[in-house]
C-alpha cells in the first residue's frame, strides 16, 4: 500500500468530484422533468401516446447506459449531415453528450417511479377532492403530485444513487470526472488499488450523503 | 444432495487444473486495438505484427505461449498483478515506465506524428520532416516553437497513458487542450467527426486508419522520436527479484533478449515489419 500516493491523490480526486456532481445534478434536474412528462403521458388514454411513452422507458431501461452514451457520443458523431446543423454545437461537446445520455436514462426510470406512485393513490382521495368541488387541475397539482412525490421518495433516492454511480461512465467519453481522473493518476503511477480505494471512498461518501438526505425528507414529509 | 456435492467438487477440481496447467506457459499480454502493431480480425482473433512476432519468439525459445488481450490503460497493472508475464503491445521503452517494469531490447521502432483531417488550418506547417527530441538543437527548438504557436487553443486527442500523452503533458508544445481516449480507434473516430482539431499517435496508426476507412486523414508537422517518445518498442517484463518468481522473471528477460537477437539475425523481425508496416520498422 502506497499511503503517500493515496493522500496525494485526494485533492486531485476531490476537484474532479466537482465535475461528477455537476453531471449528476444537471441530469437529475432535466431527468425529473422528462420523467414527470413521460409519467403523465403513460397515464394518457390515447393508445399512441401511451405506447410511445412506454416504448421510451422500455428502450432506455432495457439497454446499458454505456451503450446509450456511446451511441449518443460516437454514433451521432459519425452522421455527416448532423455535423452541419446547429445540433453539432451541443453534440460536439462530450459534456453535453453525457448529460443528454444520463438525462434520457434517468428520465426513463423516473417516469416509471412516478407512474407507479400515481397509481398507488387511492381513488377515494381524488373522489373526496371532487366531492368538495375542487377542479381536476387543482386536484392534480395540489393532491396527486405531492402524494406521488412522497410515495416515490424511497425509490427515487435509489435512482439518485444509481445515477451518481452511473456518471462514472462519463470518463469513457473523455470527461475528467472522478473516475476519469482516477484512471489518469493510475496511468502515470500504475497503482490501481490505492487510487481506486480513494475514489471508491469518495463515491461511498456521496452515497452516504444522498441516502441521509432522502431519509430526512421521508421523515419530514411522512403522513 | 450427493449430485450437488460431486458437481461442486468437479468445479473446484477443474478450476485447480486450469490454474496448474498454465504454470509452465508464457502468457503474453497485448491490446488488440492498435493496428498494425496488434489488432483483431473480424472474428475476434488477435492478429498483427506483434502477435506474429510473439509466436516466432516463442518458437525460438521453444516455449509454449498464449497471447491474452488486455485493455491498454490496465496493461502495466495487469503485468504487475501477474495476469500475464510479458507485454507486447507497441509499448515504447521510456524512463517513466522503467521505474515500474523492465524492458527487453527494442524489437521495432517507428515515429509518431500529428494527424488532421484534410482542409485543416494546421496543414502546411513549416517544420523539418522529422525531429529527434534527444538530439535537440536549433532545428528542434524552432520546430517546437512553430508547433506551440499552431496548436495554441486547439484540442489534440491521444490515447490515454501513451508516450503521445506524456509529450503533450510535458509542455514542450505549450498548453494544448489534451483529450484522452481509451483506444486509438476512438481517437480516430473523433478526429474524423471533427471533435479533435488534431490527433497524435504512431504515424502508421493514422495511415492504417486512412487506408482502411477511406477518410481523408493526413499527417502534418514533423515526425517525432527520442525524448518523451522513448527508445523503440520492447517486451515489457516484471522487474526481477531474488525469490522464485523474481528469478523466473529475470530469466524470462534474458530469454526474450536472446530470442530477439536470433530473430533479428535470421531476418524474421524485418520480414514481419515489412509485411505489416510496409517498411522495415525493425531495430
Amino acid at each position: 500500500m502506497d499511503l503517500d500516493l493515496m493522500i496525494n491523490s485526494i485533492p486531485k480526486l476531490l476537484s474532479a468530484t466537482v465535475i461528477t456532481l455537476k453531471l449528476l445534478s444537471a441530469s437529475l434536474f432535466f431527468g425529473l422533468f422528462v420523467g414527470l412528462l413521460f409519467a403523465i403521458l403513460r397515464m394518457n388514454k390515447n393508445i399512441f401516446i401511451n405506447k410511445f411513452a412506454y416504448g421510451y422507458s422500455y428502450v432506455f431501461r432495457g439497454t446499458p447506459l454505456l451503450v446509450q452514451i456511446f451511441i449518443i457520443y460516437f454514433g451521432l458523431g459519425q452522421i455527416e449531415y448532423l455535423r452541419s446543423t446547429f445540433l453539432w454545437v451541443i453534440l460536439k461537446e462530450p459534456y453535453w453528450c453525457a448529460i443528454i445520455a444520463f438525462t434520457l436514462n434517468t428520465g426513463a426510470y423516473t417516469s416509471e417511479i412516478l407512474r407507479s406512485a400515481f397509481q398507488t393513490i387511492k381513488p377515494g382521495i381524488i373522489e373526496a377532492g371532487k366531492s368538495l368541488g375542487i377542479s381536476n387541475k387543482i386536484i392534480f397539482y395540489k393532491i396527486q403530485i405531492p402524494i406521488a412525490i412522497r410515495q416515490s421518495l424511497p425509490a427515487y433516492g435509489n435512482e439518485i444513487i444509481l445515477m451518481m454511480k452511473g456518471t462514472s461512465l462519463a470518463s469513457t467519453v473523455t470527461l475528467m470526472d472522478l473516475t476519469g481522473v482516477a484512471k489518469y493518476i493510475i496511468s502515470t503511477t500504475f497503482k490501481p488499488i490505492e487510487v481506486f480505494i480513494v475514489a471508491g471512498g469518495i463515491y461511498l461518501f456521496m452515497t452516504f450523503l444522498i441516502h441521509n438526505l432522502i431519509k430526512y425528507l421521508e421523515k419530514k414529509y411522512s403522513f | 444432495m450427493n449430485k450437488l456435492k460431486i458437481f461442486g467438487m468437479g468445479i473446484i477440481i477443474s478450476l485447480f487444473l486450469s490454474i496448474t496447467s498454465n504454470a509452465e506457459t508464457i502468457k503474453i499480454g497485448t491490446e488488440g486495438a492498435y493496428p498494425p502493431w496488434n489488432s483483431k480480425d473480424a472474428s475476434g482473433n488477435l492478429i498483427g505484427f506483434e502477435v506474429e512476432l510473439a509466436n516466432e519468439l516463442c518458437a525460438i525459445m521453444k516455449a509454449e505461449c498464449t497471447i491474452v488481450e488486455q485493455d491498454w490503460d490496465g496493461m502495466i497493472p495487469a503485468l504487475l498483478m501477474r495476469k500475464f508475464d510479458a507485454i507486447m503491445a507497441g509499448m515504447s521503452i521510456t524512463a517513466e515506465r522503467q521505474k515500474t517494469i523492465t524492458f527487453s531490447q527494442g524489437y521495432a521502432d517507428e515515429v509518431a506524428s500529428l494527424a488532421v483531417m484534410k482542409g485543416s488550418s494546421l496543414e502546411g506547417m513549416d517544420t523539418p520532416e522529422g525531429i529527434n527530441l534527444t538530439l535537440g538543437g536549433g532545428d528542434v527548438k524552432k520546430a517546437l516553437k512553430t508547433l506551440t504557436g499552431a496548436l495554441a487553443g486547439k484540442t489534440v486527442c491521444v490515447q490515454t497513458a501513451t508516450i503521445h500523452q506524456n509529450f503533450l503533458d510535458s509542455g514542450d508544445v505549450g498548453k494544448v487542450n489534451v483529450r484522452t481516449y481509451k483506444t486509438q480507434d476512438e481517437v480516430n473516430l473523433d478526429l474524423a467527426s471533427g471533435r479533435c482539431d488534431a490527433a497524435l499517435a504512431a504515424a502508421v496508426a493514422f495511415t492504417d486508419y486512412a487506408e482502411k476507412s477511406g477518410k481523408p486523414v493526413v499527417l502534418v508537422g514533423p515526425t517525432f522520436s527520442g525524448g518523451a517518445f522513448g527508445n523503440g518498442v520492447g517486451v515489457g517484463i516484471r522487474q526481477g527479484g531474488d525469490d522464485t518468481i523474481g528469478k523466473r522473471d529475470a530469466k524470462l528477460l534474458k530469454d526474450f533478449n536472446k530470442a530477439i537477437d536470433k530473430a533479428r539475425k535470421q531476418g524474421i523481425i524485418s520480414k514481419l515489419a515489412i509485411k505489416h508496416f510496409g517498411f522495415d520498422a525493425s531495430m
